[in-house]
């Protein structure tokens, strides 16, 4: 419970309170728990966890980026060997990736305390599916703590390392982008690292062979039998007494959209969301004459609480897609009775302006795909900003599936039978991530397909975090840069060429003899991203009015800086740019038929 | 540091403050603050929310980005009072709405108390390349039609500021989130003297100074405004380009003089040229082309020629 302001304010100073993100607040947890190794690919919405990390001491926590959430997961599974509290920070895709690990370490365990901090993204705010991490944990015999707002975030990645030890398993510590990116205030303490626990030489537990995975899975059960009966007392758990006639189940950020709706309702919050506390559940159940449970996504705890022979009333009412809100909680609540309808006032709401995320003033990625379009090719995308080159105008790809998919569903593309020629584009942070494979795959197997390397030298979907192709580290430092025309060519591909994304016509004519090259070509599409780590900007173009034709023939790159202005030629809306916005690339210029988008100095003068 | 005000309407003896005042010691206040990616919502939402915790209140902001920073619709949520839990504001229950753009303020009109929010917002236009889509000649831009005063009718208490004309007349464009925390900072119990630092705490160094003449510069405007008539407004209706006679365009091309260039296949705007099997230049989708002439001033070989004509029936001007 939260103190009325004047508590509140003589409690702050008492004790240090922050505004912190659900993020921020999970990096805090870790590192007051003593975290010594932290690793992550970023990911929305688990990004800043380990960007905040990292601005914590470099001698009390190495943190880093790894090439990808496995890499990540791994490095942190190696510092629990090796006796060290470790964390792992991914998005909910992400743990797909490091699902390999994760499986398996599910059975190994814990030495120096392991936490993963998974982040899922209801409604898709930011990926590619809105799948339920917790299931993961119910797969795997994996404890999973659910934070319903930024202090708990931090309490609970604080118990998660101490769980990990005392039980010898991971955690797994999971998150929505509501609960990521909210700032709610924090109560900080301060750091107790425990003493270093050293590798522990125990083959039997840390060779995953068959003959002692088979011993390990029993652990693996006797382990979830042990943690189901730790959590019927832990005090993560919250039973908060209302009236008998209903009662609601529900954990993590759910929890503050069902009080909400119900300020002084019964209400079961779990603090995990497994296992479960069955005798805990069974004596809530049966205190009440009607039991709802509300959590997004999947029924994850509705399936165990209707196991248990009570009927637990849930997906009816509250959607399994989707992100919820409180008017989602209300109408569910509505729907089975439980809370009178309320008037509806309908609001005045003109119809909004349609307004998708677009590619930047100046971005790389526009000219690439500008002369991905103009070769014919049927084209596997991949993710990353240049994703959004599949809305009009540059409409420029054809598939996206997931991080480092572009290149083996290409080749499946010319496999299968395509007769266009197949192309694949991936940003360079991708490429590094789950790429390479993909680009051998190709070579080995002699496919006929052409590789658009996007090199906009950072990871840039994600608000700029470096990679191996950069040059830096998480903390700053300089590490060596990937060559990635030597990597194509060690891995065997013959045609290799690297051309600047802002000459267009160069662009164009590479594209074109790379898709005529027999056999797998590689195209490094090179500049960096306007935004990140610099935010370029040059001197801005303009349109020269008088000489405009409004031919649109710039209007196909996309691009925020031009609109339409005021004046008409032949009922066609002229463009214009807006000053603010224009970096000066030029790519308009280049394309311009009548010669009319100048230096704005000259257009004015 | 003294606790919120519950009661009493004014902190600085200003008569005529918007009436939304905080009696959040009970319920939550609700502030939603809304706009393009890179305007400066998350700066704007962040000095309000440090400013409230400063007050003692709970506070949550939620805020989502990732995409937003690409030019996407930007919101943030803020919410603070003695308790508070969703950290979303559900619909109708926003108290005030501060709008960095037009067509963001009507988005999110649905949010506001029917009865009592306050909508400040300012008129500056981001128009996305999806509201240029239909090049068809005489086809309108695709862009929120709506005009201050109509908007203003329809909310309990509305204002349509220029602040982003205002910052550029201070020399910082990106001012303009500053001239409307102004505009909200008079909706809000906090002193002036609070706003100022929470300001200075979160723009850039070299910025303060101007952003702090911006924040004087919107509660000054707003104060202004709700004492003049509610018809005097300082901001010109938006002009939008509007829509003429709808023509009707149609390709001629003489395919005995086509030499499979393809150099019309490769201007073409719209790309609704191709070569056909005999590799002669065809109009692929007569309903895409716009008549804007290129294929036909860049034949090499005078093969295209454009015809438009007045469209009698058409109802092409629809977006």
């Amino acid at each position: 419970m939260r103190a009325v302001p004047q508590q509140a304010e003589e409690s702050q100073a008492r004790q240090d309170v922050r505004p912190l993100t659900g993020n921020e607040a999970i990096a805090r947890g870790a590192w007051e728990a003593g975290v010594r190794v932290a690793a992550a690919y970023p990911g929305t919405p688990s990004t800043e966890i380990l960007e905040s990390l990292a601005e914590y001491p470099a001698e009390d926590v190495h943190a880093q980026w790894s090439t990808n959430e496995k890499v990540a997961l791994d490095v942190a599974i190696g510092a629990s060997f090796a006796g060290a509290r470790a964390l792992a920070a991914m998005k909910h895709v992400g743990l797909n990736v490091a699902a390999d690990a994760f499986m398996s370490q599910a059975y190994i365990g814990a030495n120096g305390g392991l936490v993963l901090a998974v982040c899922d993204d209801p409604g898709i705010h930011s990926s590619q599916n809105e799948q339920d991490s917790r299931i993961f944990g119910q797969l795997a015999g994996v404890p999973v703590l659910e934070p319903s707002d930024a202090q708990e975030a931090l309490d609970l990645t604080r118990l998660a390392f101490e769980i990990s030890e005392r039980f010898d398993t991971m955690v797994i510590v999971r998150g929505t982008t509501r609960l990521s990116h909210t700032r709610s205030p924090v109560a900080v303490g301060e750091r107790s690292a425990p003493p270093a626990r050293g590798f522990v030489e125990d083959p039997g537990k840390n060779v995953m062979i068959p003959a002692h995975a088979r011993r390990r899975h029993v652990a693996v059960v006797e382990r979830e039998a042990k943690l189901k009966a730790y959590l019927e007392t832990a005090p993560i758990n919250r039973w908060e007494t209302g009236a008998a006639n209903f009662g609601v189940i529900t954990a993590g950020t759910c929890y503050p959209y069902v009080r909400e709706v119900l300020p002084n309702a019964s209400v079961l919050k779990l603090g995990a969301s497994w296992p479960l506390p069955e005798a805990l559940i069974k004596r809530y159940c049966e205190s009440v004459e009607r039991l709802f449970v509300v959590e997004e996504l999947e029924p994850v705890i509705e399936r165990e609480v209707r196991a248990l022979g009570f009927r637990a009333e849930g997906k009816e009412f509250f959607p399994r897609v989707g992100e919820f809100s409180p008017e989602i909680v209300r109408a569910g609540f509505e729907k089975a009775g439980v809370l009178a309808p309320r008037a509806h006032k309908r609001a005045w709401t003109p119809e909004p302006l349609a307004r998708p995320p677009v590619l930047c003033a100046g971005c790389p990625h526009t000219s690439s795909f500008m002369a991905v379009r103009a070769s014919g090719a049927r084209v596997a995308g991949d993710i990353g900003c240049y994703t959004l080159a599949c809305l009009d105008p540059l409409r420029g790809l054809d598939t996206t599936v997931s991080m480092g998919s572009s290149i083996g569903n290409a080749i499946g593309i010319w496999r299968g039978g395509e007769t266009r020629p197949v192309l694949a584009t991936i940003g360079d942070s991708t490429f590094l991530h789950a790429g390479i494979p993909g680009l051998i795959d190709a070579v080995y197997n002699q496919a006929n397909i052409t590789v658009l390397i996007l090199d906009n030298h950072v990871t840039a979907m994600t608000g700029g975090q470096d990679h191996p192709g950069t040059g830096k580290t998480l903390r700053g430092e300089e590490s060596p840069r990937v060559d990635y025309e030597a990597l194509a060519r060690a891995v065997g591909v013959k045609w290799v060429r690297t051309v600047d994304s802002y000459d267009l016509a160069a662009m164009y004519q590479n594209l074109r003899e790379a898709i005529a090259h027999r056999g797998v070509s590689v195209l490094i599409s090179n500049r960096p991203c306007v935004l990140d780590p610099v935010k370029i900007k040059g001197p801005a173009l303009a349109v020269d009015n008088e000489q405009c034709n409004a031919c649109q023939s710039c209007m196909n790159l996309g691009c925020p800086a031009l609109t339409w202005g005021d004046d008409t030629f032949e009922a066609r809306h002229k463009v214009k740019i807006d000053g603010s916005l224009c970096i000066g690339c030029t790519l308009c210029a280049q394309v311009c038929s009548v010669d009319c988008i100048k230096p704005a100095a000259k257009v004015n003068s | 540091m003294s606790g919120p005000k519950t009661s009493r309407s004014s902190l600085e003896g200003e008569k005529n403050r918007p009436a939304a005042a905080a009696a959040a010691a009970r319920e939550p206040m609700n502030v939603l603050i809304v706009g393009v990616g890179g305007q400066g919502v998350i700066m704007v939402s962040k000095a309000l929310a440090w400013l409230a915790q400063s007050k003692g209140f709970e506070v949550k902001q939620s805020e989502v980005h990732g995409m937003a920073k690409r030019g996407g619709s930007v919101f943030s949520h803020v919410r603070f009072g003695a308790q508070v839990f969703s950290p979303t504001i559900p619909q109708g229950e926003a108290d005030i709405l501060v709008a960095l753009e037009w067509a963001e303020g009507l988005r999110w009109l649905p949010y506001l108390k029917a009865e009592s929010g306050i909508f400040i917002c300012d008129t500056k236009r981001i128009v996305p390349p999806f509201a240029c889509l239909n090049r068809r000649p005489g086809a309108p831009l695709r862009y929120s039609r709506e005009t201050p005063a109509e908007v203003k009718a329809h909310v309990a208490e509305g204002y349509a500021v220029d602040a982003t004309a205002m910052a550029e007349r201070l020399g910082n464009e990106r001012a303009a989130n500053v001239v409307l925390i102004g505009a909200l900072s008079s909706a809000l119990e906090f002193s002036a003297a609070e706003w100022e630092k929470a300001i200075s705490a979160f723009v850039p160094k070299k910025t303060v100074a101007v952003n702090l003449e911006a924040f004087r510069l919107g509660r000054a405007w707003i104060d202004e405004a709700r004492t003049e008539s509610p018809q005097a407004e300082a901001s010109p209706e938006p002009r939008l380009p509007g829509a003429e006679a709808p023509v009707q365009v149609r390709l001629e091309i003489t395919r005995a003089w086509c030499k499979s260039c393809d150099i019309c296949v490769k201007v073409c705007p719209e790309r609704c040229l191709r070569l056909d099997a005999e590799r002669i230049a065809e109009l692929t989708d007569p309903a895409k082309c716009t008549g804007c002439r290129l294929c036909e001033f860049l034949c090499p070989d005078f093969a295209i020629r454009v015809h438009r004509e007045a469209s009698p029936e058409r109802d092409g001007a629809r977006a």
